[in-house]
Order: C-alpha cells, then sequence, then structure tokens
C-alpha cells in the first residue's frame, strides 16, 4: 500500500510535484498516466528515496519513504526509466548480481520471475547491451523482482517497446498483480491506461483525476462527437470556429470534437459544415477515450491559471 | 562476506570484458619504462662545440686536442672567425663556442695567463650550465698541466687541492636509476586515477547507480569492489614495471620489496580514492578525465620526478607538503637506490598514510551525499 500525502518537489522555480496526495491499495495495478515532465519519474524518485522532498510524506507499507528508507528499498522492486542494468554482462549475470546484492539467490524466487524469465532464458549468455527493447524490459523486471518485493514502482517500462512486446508486459503486470503485488506504473501511453485498476492523470506536477479508467470515461462530462473526414486539416480549422467548441482533435484519421454538453446535434454539426461548403463528412456521437478526458482537464487547468 | 567477494567478482568480470583494458594494464608500463627512461634524461651527449683558434699556436693546438678527444663533445674546428661561430649558435646548429684569442700561447708562456672566451647558448639553463661547467672543467685541466709543468720548476711550488668524489649509490652517476623509479611511481599513479576514477563515473553515466543505490548493498561493500581490482592491478603492474626496470637497466633493489608493496599499497589507496572522489564530483567519463589528468599533471611536475624539489622556490616546496607524488617518489627512490628501511621513510609513510584515510573519507562522504 502506497500513501502520499502533500507532497511537494520543486527544482529552483519548477515545481515537479505541486501538493499530490494519493492513496494506491494493496494488490493494485495503479497507473500514473501524464506527458513528459509532468512529475511522474519525481514521484517515483521520491518513493524510492532516491530523492528527497521538499514537503509532505510518503509512505510505503506504513514504512516512512525518508526515515525508513533501508526497509523500503528491501521491499520494493524499481525499474528506472531508463535501461540501468549491466551491458557488459550477461542476461544471467546481471539476475545472479541483483539477486547477491539482495542476500537471495535466483533459485529461491524463481518461481516469481519464471513467466518472464523464462522469455529471455535462451539468451542468458548474451551481453545485456546486446538484447532488443523488449527483452531489455523483461531482463529489467526480473531483476526488479528478484528479491520478491511487495511493491513493485515501475518508471515507464513500455516506453521505447515495441506493440507486442507492450502488450506482453501487460499481460505479466496482470499477472504479477494476481500474485498479490502492489504495482505502480507510469506511462505517456493513454491507451494503456485502460490495463490499470485505478489511473491518475498528471500534469505539471499535479494530479488532475484519480479514477477507475471506466469511471474517467463515463464521467466525461461534455459532447463528444467522431468526425470522419476527408480533409482533416481544413475540417478541424471548420470546427473550432464553431460555437461552444472546447476542442479538436485528430485521432489518426479521425477528429475527436468536443462540445459543450446539449448544446449541438449530429444535424446541426453537419449543417454547420455543410454551410462552410465540407460535403463528405460523416458524424455520431463517440464514447470518451482516456485521452480525451487528459486533454478536456489539461484545457480547464490551463483555463484555471 | 559473499556479497563482497560476488562483487568482485562482477567488477573483475567487467575489467576483463573492457578491451582497452588490457592492453592498459600490460602495454603501458612496457612504453613507460621503456620509452619514457630514456626520454625523461638530464645526461648531455654529443654536445655541439664549435673552436675558433686565432692563436695556432702549441698550447692552443694542446688544448683543443684535449677538448676533441672528449667524446662528450661534438666539435667543429674549420672556423676562421668568431662571426661565424656566432651565426652558427644563432641557427642553433652549435651548442657551445670557444674562442681562443691571439697571443695565448705568448700570453700563457709570458703574462703566466691567457683569456678564453666561451659563448653558450642557454635557451635551456641547466643543459647550458653542466655542458659550460663540462669545458671549463677540461680547461681547468689543461691549465693545471701548464702550470705544473716539470720543465718548468719554478711553478712546482704552486699548491692546489684536487677533490675525489665518490658518488654514493649511483657510482656511475646513471640518470636511468634516478629515473626508473619515478617513472614507476607515475605509471601506477595513471593506472589508479584514471582506470579507478573512471570505474565509478562510468556507472554514473551508464545509470546503472540508480538501480546500485535501491539495492541493501552496504556503502563500504560497493567502495571496496571500486577499489580492491585496481589496487591488485595497480600492484601488478608495479610488479612488472619493476621486473621490466631490473631486466632493462639493471637497476637496483636494495631495500625490502615487501616494505615497497606495502607502502604502494598505501599510496594506491590514496590515489584511487582520489580518483573516486573525482567520479563523485563529475557526471560523466569526460569531465573525470579532464580533472583526474589536470590534478596529475601539477602533481608529476611538482613531485621532484624531473626537476629536484630543493631547486624550486620556497613556497613551492612548501606546496609540495600535500603532494602525495611527491612522497612515493621519495619512497620510491630510497628504498629501491639507498635500500632505506621502514624508520627511515616513517614520516613520508606517516604523511602518505594520513592523505589516504582523509582522502578515502571525503569520497565515501562525498558518495553518500551523492546518492
Amino acid at each position: 500500500m502506497i500513501e502520499v500525502k502533500d507532497l511537494h518537489k520543486q527544482y529552483g522555480d519548477i515545481v515537479a510535484l505541486d501538493k499530490v496526495s494519493l492513496t494506491v491499495g494493496r494488490g493494485e495495478l495503479f497507473g500514473l498516466i501524464g506527458p513528459d515532465g509532468a512529475g511522474k519519474t519525481s514521484l517515483m524518485r521520491i518513493l524510492m528515496s532516491l530523492l528527497l522532498p521538499d514537503g509532505g510524506t510518503a509512505t510505503m507499507n506504513e514504512l516512512d519513504v525518508v526515515k525508513d528508507y533501508k526497509e523500503v528499498r528491501l521491499i520494493t522492486g524499481y525499474m528506472p526509466g531508463r535501461f540501468s542494468l549491466y551491458p557488459d554482462l550477461t542476461v544471467e549475470e546481471n539476475l545472479k548480481f541483483f539477486a547477491t546484492v539482495f542476500g537471495t539467490t535466483i533459485q529461491e524466487n524463481y518461481y516469481l520471475i519464471k513467466d518472464i524469465y523464462q522469455q529471455i532464458e535462451p539468451f542468458k549468455n548474451r551481453r545485456a547491451g546486446k538484447l532488443s527493447g523488449g527483452m531489455k524490459q523483461k531482463l529489467a523486471l526480473s531483476c526488479a523482482l528478484i528479491h520478491k518485493p511487495e511493491i513493485l514502482i515501475l518508471d515507464e517500462p513500455t516506453t521505447g517497446v515495441d506493440a507486442v512486446s507492450r502488450k506482453e508486459f501487460w499481460e505479466m503486470l496482470k499477472r504479477l498483480k494476481s500474485m498479490g503485488i502492489t504495482i505502480l506504473v507510469s506511462t505517456p501511453y493513454m491507451d494503456e491506461a485502460s490495463m490499470c485498476d485505478r489511473i491518475a492523470l498528471i500534469q505539471q506536477g499535479r494530479l488532475m483525476s484519480v479514477a477507475t479508467p471506466h469511471e474517467m470515461i463515463e464521467s466525461f462530462p461534455e459532447d463528444l462527437w467522431a468526425v470522419h473526414t476527408r480533409k482533416i486539416y481544413e475540417t478541424s480549422k471548420h470546427l473550432e470556429k464553431l460555437s461552444s467548441t472546447l476542442s479538436v482533435n485528430s485521432f489518426g484519421q479521425v477528429l475527436h470534437l468536443v462540445t459543450s454538453k446539449g448544446v449541438h446535434s449530429a444535424e446541426s454539426i453537419q449543417k454547420y459544415l455543410l454551410e462552410k461548403g465540407e460535403l463528405e463528412i460523416t458524424i455520431e456521437p463517440s464514447s470518451a477515450t482516456i485521452e480525451d478526458v487528459f486533454i478536456l482537464l489539461m484545457n480547464h487547468h490551463k483555463h484555471l491559471k | 562476506m559473499r556479497t563482497l567477494y560476488y562483487i568482485l567478482q562482477k567488477e573483475f568480470t567487467q575489467i576483463f570484458r573492457n578491451k582497452s583494458m588490457l592492453p592498459v594494464i600490460f602495454v603501458m608500463p612496457l612504453i613507460q619504462m621503456l620509452i619514457l627512461v630514456f626520454a625523461a634524461t638530464n645526461e648531455l651527449r654529443q654536445v655541439d662545440l664549435a673552436i675558433v683558434d686565432f692563436d695556432h699556436s702549441y698550447s692552443s693546438r694542446q688544448m683543443v686536442a684535449g677538448i676533441t678527444g672528449n667524446p662528450f663533445f661534438k666539435v667543429r674546428n674549420n672556423l676562421t672567425n668568431s662571426q661565424e661561430a656566432e651565426d652558427l649558435l644563432m641557427r642553433n646548429k652549435i651548442d657551445l663556442a670557444l674562442i681562443i684569442p691571439r697571443h695565448f700561447d705568448k700570453d700563457l708562456n709570458v703574462n703566466k695567463s691567457a683569456e678564453v672566451q666561451v659563448l653558450v647558448d642557454a635557451i635551456n639553463g641547466n643543459a647550458a650550465q653542466l655542458s659550460f661547467g663540462y669545458l671549463s672543467s677540461i680547461i681547468g685541466s689543461y691549465s693545471q698541466k701548464v702550470l705544473i709543468n716539470p720543465l718548468k720548476p719554478e711553478y712546482r711550488q704552486n699548491k692546489n687541492i684536487e677533490i675525489k668524489p665518490t658518488y654514493w649509490f649511483n657510482p656511475q652517476l646513471n640518470y636511468k636509476f634516478y629515473m626508473a623509479p619515478g617513472i614507476l611511481v607515475v605509471l601506477i599513479t595513471v593506472v589508479g586515477m584514471l582506470l579507478g576514477g573512471m570505474n565509478l563515473v562510468r556507472e554514473k553515466e551508464l545509470g546503472t547507480i540508480e538501480q546500485i543505490n535501491v539495492t541493501p548493498l552496504k556503502k563500504w561493500q560497493f567502495i571496496a569492489g571500486k577499489l580492491l581490482p585496481f589496487l591488485v592491478i595497480g600492484l601488478f603492474d608495479l610488479a612488472f614495471g619493476l621486473l621490466v626496470a631490473s631486466l632493462a637497466f639493471n637497476i637496483p633493489i636494495r631495500g625490502s620489496l615487501l616494505l615497497l608493496f606495502g607502502l604502494a599499497s598505501v599510496y594506491l589507496v590514496l590515489v584511487l580514492s582520489w580518483g573516486l572522489f573525482i567520479s563523485t564530483i563529475s557526471d560523466t567519463q569526460q569531465q573525470a578525465t579532464f580533472v583526474a589528468f589536470f590534478s596529475l599533471i601539477v602533481f608529476i611536475m611538482m613531485s621532484g620526478l624531473f626537476t629536484p624539489v630543493e631547486s624550486m622556490p620556497d613556497w613551492a616546496q612548501k606546496l609540495d607538503y600535500i603532494n602525495p607524488l611527491y612522497y612515493f617518489v621519495k619512497i620510491m627512490r630510497s628504498v629501491l637506490l639507498k635500500g632505506s628501511n621502514f624508520t627511515d621513510i616513517f614520516n613520508e609513510f606517516a604523511a602518505l598514510s594520513a592523505f589516504a584515510v582523509s582522502i578515502f573519507g571525503l569520497a565515501i562522504f562525498r558518495y553518500r551525499k551523492t546518492s
């Protein structure tokens, strides 16, 4: 269980964490979703006792991350955002090294990493620096797990990893969760949010919203339209000028238009675009994605400032 | 204990997997000993000397013959005027010019006193003094010979004191005996500071230190893992360099080897700690190399390796009290050439130990702060 209360961190004038409070339940898979520079890494480094907070408190399974940092390190597994195992040691040597410094052996906790490690075991004599991105992540996760931690903290584990490996990685996290391990994972990919039990949207050091992915989508307060068009750029320019438009964003070949609740219908938007000379367009109401929620909250926060 | 053992195993594995490490360990001692010891010499040989003889007398020819017969000088004596000699000096063709005036013979025999002029290129002051001293001693001994000429009994009563020097510890004044121990010091200093120092900062660069810091690994275990392998490599290089020196130059090993290696261990701990300290204040290997290199040059130049500390200004000599190389160069020379025992060099040992302990402490303190 992770409890964060009014956590504050500042680098000079830049506020990295602005009074962040958060609770992650035991055995929960919790996602921190936000763009680069949002404060995800700072929060994780404070939890891992690699960084001292300027204010507030944080506990991991009732252990204070500042006072009891030694005990905290024993019950947590950490995977930094950057690959940080020894590139000149082999897969097996890396794993053995981390098992040894934690005073355990590979055999003792093998059951925990078996599913993951088996996939890279054929390459156990290869230097870690020569592994592909996906395999590196699997090795790093194995090394973070080898001392049987109660809490796992993973900083953008899927960044720079191919789509298939990403999917596999999330499957692994779900299995670890089922073994009762509390997992805090950060990602810049909004589509990965739905894999988490609960998520926090973080932007500029502030938590904008904390809820289950489902709740977050359900509680989307405005109208959302999916607009199919051939001329993405022109259409979005026109839509931006439509009264009560809150945002227009392209999702691949589809535009997501957000308008204030209850102002427009599909027909009224169609009519508006027809007047602007846009003919081949289909509009339908759509349900929000996490990204829509994020953009809406982000704009909302901008207006507040 | 198991952890420490495994950490050392890991460090050694990494060291020997590093492709540039083996050449550094084996080739560097060879190159340093075989090239530097020869190159870093203060001995003069083949000094270019021009002689302008205006007198062409029996006496002048006798004196010139004494000079030409000396292997130390490469003589040109086909010059006809002093202008030519000055030109040669200007164009760096000669180092010295000896000008014997007309009436040299007459002055010597009639007036009992004659003068010659010596022009010295003093760009390199040290060499100028040496070669001038050598030339004047030849001329001096010639004048002795003239003065006590048995055919001229009236000068026989002339008394003079002859100095018969005995050079202790290095009877042939073999310059290599003096240089080789110093070069050995440079060798293990470079190994310790560059290899040892780079090691920790590399973990920073790779980001592996982040992963290490979240483990329950103890500070002393981690630091020991960084120090011990390079201590072993440094001692190995010292042994290797000493072997090369004794095979190639026949350098004497008069003191106890056990004492020498014991002191070298203290010195290496000091140097390695210094390297580690540099590592803790640097973020990249490039920064660390630069700082290490800068401090190395200052330490080496001031150590008395190439120039005697006694001829440095007073403040520089005082500054040398905090130069670890100064002490270790002294220890190395005393133990190898003089056969000094532990009591003889206790002061140097005490200074080195004090430095080793304080810099080691500083490195650990800094490492703690950065983690």
